[in-house]
């Protein structure tokens, strides 16, 4: 009997997804019952919820993919930082065509996170460290490129005056709602990499050597692996996804600020976590980080519709964070 | 009788003691007089470690009496073992580098006044022990910054710093050169004066006849007995620590020997950073299709290192050449050597021959990815297929293909690496250990593995650390040790006697 029980618990319970589903439904919930007066029963207000986690969602995709070889990247909110920057830059003063701003941006984010990664791999230094670096030097490049000014579409003129320049078409493409209002761009943009990520990780062969290195790198580098190239390979889609983040980031905010994206790198390994990637390496996936950031976006979302003071709602968050990885903790 | 009893320092009795299942010592007995040197002999396996651990205190969970100059103790711990006087040194250096000589000696045993560290008793007690041992260094500096010989001497200084009347040596001379050794055999004379006990273990034949007053040995986790040095000559001591008959359980087939298919030449290994010797100093060696060559040796041989050498586990640091049914290359990577036809089982397979987390299918087409996928992507139901035809070849038993590899027996382990290395149609197999952790039968159906596959032309690298396997299964035995080959023995000419003798140093007169 005891036995039939320990089975159906091995099963059920230590099942990261089901316990990653539990978690949001729990949370979801509680909005139910502090529906604050019906708002949490209106999609708008779970349609601002997506929009505001989006961003945040980009850096978890990359940073799922970085946990799971075993390794962690502080750099996403500065490359986010700098591509916020770059974009602003490209699109509203030097009037580049939207599709080469883009293309320029997301080639910065990639090189910045492959710099990263031939460091860890190369020359073998911890990630942690090696990603520190980058966060520091990417937040100073993002400073140096925008002359620790915002760009904004206040540009400054041959004799000294500010003049306001119309807002790109890009931006306001991707701060709009489509789908009758129904649905923001930046949503499908970020459903689009969690997809990118998805198919990576569980259909192509990069994938499968990611989940390789972070259960053993030993013996997968012993199986004939290339280990530098897919983890160069694996910060690299961290950066490319950063850039996305930074260019959705620019939009939403109409400037590109050198400060944007800070601490987010903390948000984004909080998302990763709560959805049960461990952070040893080796056992995770881009789904459960998809429960986890709706997670952590529901609990914001119902504290700020029950006008719960930031003061509050931060200590609740942290409180909050504890208790998930507690019941993913699954005991061997 | 009672009075011999009294005298004794140490007298353990019967001692037992099991992991899980397996019985790895039975009614073992061991004693101690004061001021002797004890010898503590026997093949790798032979439970004299775990023995040793019991003494330390670092195994509690055994059955026996162990008695302390007359009285019974039962040690809970490390700490009490080394407060009723035991000290074992290790190995391996247990010493932290970052800290400097004094704290590394009183580490776990600070002096303090209200938790406020008394430094400079500490740093002058300590120049006191290594001045005793002729080691004149400052004991403010980090450990780091001494040669690997230098540290060791720390540690032995550390374990003899605190009233140590028994002390354990687990082959204490495995990283020192010979003039340190010379001052190593200095202070045990110096020790035994002093009325402590020395349990010492080697695998080096001269070592023991150098310093040994009594020999214990030790064979199969069985007591075989004690005799005083001089009453056991080499050949009756060899005799001692094999002295099993050789059972039939072993199937090999006549083989049908080929041409050369690995040729290694020259491999050298350049020292690991705790141990300033080569693991392996210019081996050459050659094996046929359908042919398995052993390579005997004991702990520290570099029998394992040389097949890891050769695969590319040390990258382009290994020296040499290696050639492939006539091609020639430079040692590089493991992927290239994976692409030449070479595959390595290595002798750990959890901590480097597979990947726990994931399923049977995934890690049995890890070696050879590309096999199943196109242009990146993957293609499961080839996976699928590949994983079956082979797991059922290798007769694995699993409820699903899908079930994580942590969930497997050892044997169900060992053959999903086996697995993984048959999808990669490999020319030559360098197997570690392949019987290790594995029950009975496993083992029988990986020996009739190891037939079928000579006899597909596969030719075959062993190391095995049981005397029998390797008698029964090569059908060339090469012996080495401390990186260099001391003999080699066809099939028939080898005996148990010959190969240990040979493993513990002693080269075959040409």
């Amino acid at each position: 009997m005891s036995k039939l029980l320990k089975i159906k618990n091995s099963s059920w319970m230590t099942s990261p997804t089901i316990r990653a589903l539990g978690a949001l439904i729990i949370v979801f919930v509680i909005g139910l019952i502090f529906n604050a007066d019906g708002a949490f029963l209106k999609w708008g207000t779970h349609r601002d919820m997506l929009r505001a986690v989006s961003v945040y969602g980009l850096l978890a995709c990359g940073m799922t993919l970085v946990i799971i070889t075993g390794g962690i990247d502080l750099s996403v909110g500065s490359i986010l930082g700098i591509s916020a920057v770059s974009f602003s830059l490209f699109c509203i003063h030097f009037s580049w065509p939207f599709y080469i701003a883009i293309i320029a941006c997301l080639l910065i984010g990639l090189a910045c996170g492959a710099a990263s990664g031939l460091i860890i791999s190369r020359f073998n230094i911890q990630p942690f460290i090696a990603t520190l670096a980058m966060m520091v030097f990417a937040r100073g490049l993002a400073k140096w490129m925008s002359g620790g000014q915002k760009i904004s579409t206040a540009v400054q003129q041959a004799d000294g005056t500010y003049k306001y320049v119309p807002v790109p078409d890009v931006f306001n493409f991707i701060n709009s709602k489509i789908l009758w209002n129904n649905i923001s761009v930046v949503t499908i943009i970020f459903l689009i990499c969690l997809l990118v990520s998805a198919v990576l990780l569980i259909k192509l062969r990069p994938g499968r050597y990611i989940y390789a290195i972070g259960g053993n790198e030993e013996a997968a580098r012993l199986s004939g692996v290339p280990v530098n190239a897919v983890k160069i390979l694996t910060y690299a889609m961290s950066g490319l996804f950063c850039a996305v983040a930074g260019i959705c980031q620019a939009s939403q905010e109409l400037q590109g600020d050198p400060e944007a994206g800070f601490t987010y790198e903390l948000s984004a390994i909080a998302m990763v976590v709560i959805g049960g990637t461990s952070l040893r390496g080796g056992r995770g996936g881009i789904w459960l980080t998809l429960l986890g950031v709706l997670t952590i976006g529901y609990l914001e979302k119902i504290l700020s519709i029950n006008a719960v003071g930031e003061d509050k709602r931060l200590m609740l968050t942290g409180a909050i964070i504890v208790a998930a990885v507690l019941l993913q903790k699954t005991k061997k | 009788m009672t009075d011999n009893t009294k005298s004794l320092l140490l007298k353990m009795s019967r001692i037992s003691k099991s992991f899980g299942p397996v019985e790895v010592l039975a009614d073992v007995n061991l004693d101690l007089y004061p001021g002797e040197v004890h010898i503590l002999a026997g093949e790798n396996g032979a439970g004299k470690s775990t023995l040793m651990k019991i003494l330390g205190g670092v195994h509690t969970d055994y059955s026996g009496k162990i008695k302390i100059e007359g009285k019974e103790t039962d040690f809970k711990s490390v700490q009490d073992a080394t407060e009723a006087g035991v000290s074992i040194i290790h190995q391996e250096l247990s010493l932290i580098g970052s800290l400097n000589v004094a704290e590394n000696i009183f580490l776990g045993k600070e002096k303090s006044s209200y938790q406020w560290l008394d430094k400079s008793h500490m740093v002058e007690y300590s120049k006191g022990i290594l001045k005793n041992f002729g080691l004149d260094i400052d004991p403010k500096r980090a450990v780091d910054e001494f040669p690997i010989g230098i540290q060791q001497m720390i540690e032995i200084a550390k374990a003899l710093a605190f009233n140590a009347k028994i002390i354990v040596m687990d082959e204490p001379t495995s990283a020192l050169t010979e003039p340190e050794v010379k001052k190593l055999f200095k202070i045990i004379d110096q020790l035994k004066e002093q009325g402590c006990s020395i349990v010492y273990i080697t695998h080096k034949m001269e070592e023991i006849y150098s310093i040994a007053d009594r020999i214990t040995v030790l064979r199969d986790g069985e007591y075989i007995g004690t005799e005083t040095a001089g009453n056991l000559p080499c050949e009756k001591l060899i005799q001692w620590m094999v002295g099993r008959e050789l059972s039939q359980q072993f199937p090999r087939h006549t083989p049908h020997i080929g041409n050369v298919r690995l040729q290694a030449n020259n491999i050298f290994v350049p020292a690991a950073s705790t141990n300033p010797a080569p693991r392996v100093g210019n081996v050459s060696f050659s094996v046929k299709a359908g042919e398995i060559l052993s390579i005997a040796g004991l702990q520290g041989s570099g029998n394992s290192e040389l097949l890891n050498g050769i695969f590319g586990t040390y990258g382009k640091d290994t020296k040499g050449s290696v050639e492939i049914d006539g091609e020639k290359y430079k040692i590089d990577s493991p992927s290239k050597s994976i692409q030449r036809g070479l595959a390595l089982l290595t002798n750990d397979r959890k901590s480097n021959g597979l990947v726990m987390d994931l399923s049977i299918i995934k890690n049995s087409t890890l070696a050879c990815l590309p096999c199943y996928s196109r242009c990146f992507w993957l293609r499961p139901a080839d996976e699928r297929k590949a994983a079956k035809e082979t797991t059922e070849s290798l007769k694995l038993k699993a409820e699903s293909l899908n079930q994580e590899v942590d969930s497997l027996s050892g044997g169900n382990q060992q053959k999903v690496v086996m697995a993984k290395w048959m999808q990669t149609n490999p020319k030559v197999l360098l197997l570690d250990e392949p019987t290790r952790g594995v029950d009975i039968g496993a083992k029988h159906e990986i020996y009739e593995l190891m037939n079928q596959w000579t006899k597909d032309g596969i030719a075959i690298v062993l190391i095995t650390s049981e005397m029998p396997e390797l008698l029964a299964m090569s059908d060339r035995i090469m012996v080495m040790h401390r990186g260099k080959v001391t003999a080699q023995f066809s099939r028939e000419e080898a005996t148990q006697e010959k190969v240990l003798s040979a493993a513990l140093g002693k080269r075959k007169p040409a």
